[in-house]
């Protein structure tokens, strides 16, 4: 006899990769690493970012960096290498975002021990990235000045979900039409009291205040 | 793209409790997606066909059900909800300081099963 019947379930469709970036929390508080996941569309500066943070934090703390590209390309990778800090680089296949089973391997082969901070730079996305947790204790979002004041309105799921934003490339302010208010005002509605870093990679203006948040982030989680 | 991730993971949820439940075959997937998740309902079906082939999921339909997201105006107080246009001031005082509480629910609701 054929028999239906309804069976509730109500469980996250992202559960199992939550659950593993759980785990990638606890290895890195093991560690009493502070690590954070670095998002922003294509070119906005999330490597520029690291390596002025590498420069400003080099004598003071230990750097990891992981690297997400969709290619098999080590370019980004290279150059935290050439600044003198390890990085591990992870081929996403293809794949528009990194996830924690990823972020799982490349923390196998970090030297977890010898790191104060570990920087993900994911792959340049402002949709995909944004559903996937790696476990790391902050998402920080880049906006880049030539992207436009429009994002915050188009791409709300990646603005709800971070706990900083750097609004970079502000030297071009002055060549590129963008109405920092209305960019302010989605931003607050997504995610109000955002703490914010306006900053330019190419100048170094405003660089000082992501650097000090970062530091005083690592001594929050630091074992001593 | 990351909805092939995604319907892995549906294809994953939606086994396990059917095979829990001894069903025979599973008819029927229900999906609750906040208007706020950028996900894409046909891709998600276009992937499912594929990869629910020769399991007991094979066939199922799938139903998305999406609810808006709410929010509540700074000026006045007042709670409403939004499909999409998140452009869109407080219905009852015109103000665009808004805030979102809510939109981006995803989870796998229910499923119907045939024992
Ligand atoms: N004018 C200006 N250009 C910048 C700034 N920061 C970065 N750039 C330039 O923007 C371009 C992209 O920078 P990257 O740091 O490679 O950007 P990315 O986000 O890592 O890019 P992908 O990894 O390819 O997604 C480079 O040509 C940088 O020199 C800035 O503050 N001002
Ligand atoms: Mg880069
Ligand atoms: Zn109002």
């Amino acid at each position: 006899m054929m028999n239906n019947q309804r069976v509730t379930i109500v469980e996250k469709i992202m559960d199992a990769n939550d659950r593993l970036a759980g785990i990638n929390r606890s290895l890195l508080d093991e560690n009493g690493i502070f690590a954070i996941n670095l998002m922003a569309s294509p070119g906005a500066g999330k490597t520029s970012l690291i390596l002025k943070t590498i420069e400003a934090l080099t004598s003071q703390i230990r750097i990891g960096v992981i690297e997400g590209d969709t290619a098999p390309v080590t370019i980004d990778a290279d150059k935290v290498h050439a600044a003198g800090m390890p990085a591990v680089q992870i081929n996403t296949g293809g794949d528009c975002h990194l996830d924690a089973v990823m972020v799982n391997n490349a923390l196998q082969q970090m030297p977890l021990k010898e790191l104060d901070l570990l920087i993900v730079e994911n792959v340049g996305n402002l949709i995909c990235p944004a559903a996937f947790q790696l476990g790391t204790h902050a998402n920080v979002l880049i906006a880049s000045i030539p992207e436009g004041d429009d994002k915050p309105y188009k791409y709300p799921q990646i603005y709800r979900g971070v706990s900083a934003l750097v609004i970079n490339k502000i030297d071009l302010l002055p060549y590129v039409k963008f109405d920092m208010d209305y960019f302010r005002q989605g931003v607050e509605m997504l995610n109000p009291g955002l703490v914010t870093f306006p900053l330019s990679c190419q100048t170094g203006e405003g660089i000082s205040n992501w650097v000090n948040w970062l530091k005083e982030q690592v001594s929050i989680r630091k074992i001593t | 793209m990351h909805e092939l991730a995604v319907t892995e993971n549906i294809l994953e949820i939606a086994t396990r409790h059917a095979t829990q439940a001894q069903a025979k075959r599973v008819t029927d997937i229900y999906l609750v997606i906040g208007s706020l998740s950028s996900i894409i309902d046909d891709s998600v079906q276009f992937y499912w066909d594929i990869i629910s082939k020769n399991t007991i999921c094979c066939g199922a339909q799938l139903h998305f059900h999406r609810i808006p997201a709410q929010m509540t105006c700074q000026e006045c107080g007042h709670s409403f909800s939004l499909e999409n246009n998140l452009l869109t001031p407080c219905p009852q005082c015109s103000s665009a300081n808004i805030r979102v509480i809510s939109g981006e629910q995803f989870y796998l609701d229910s499923i119907e099963i045939e024992k």
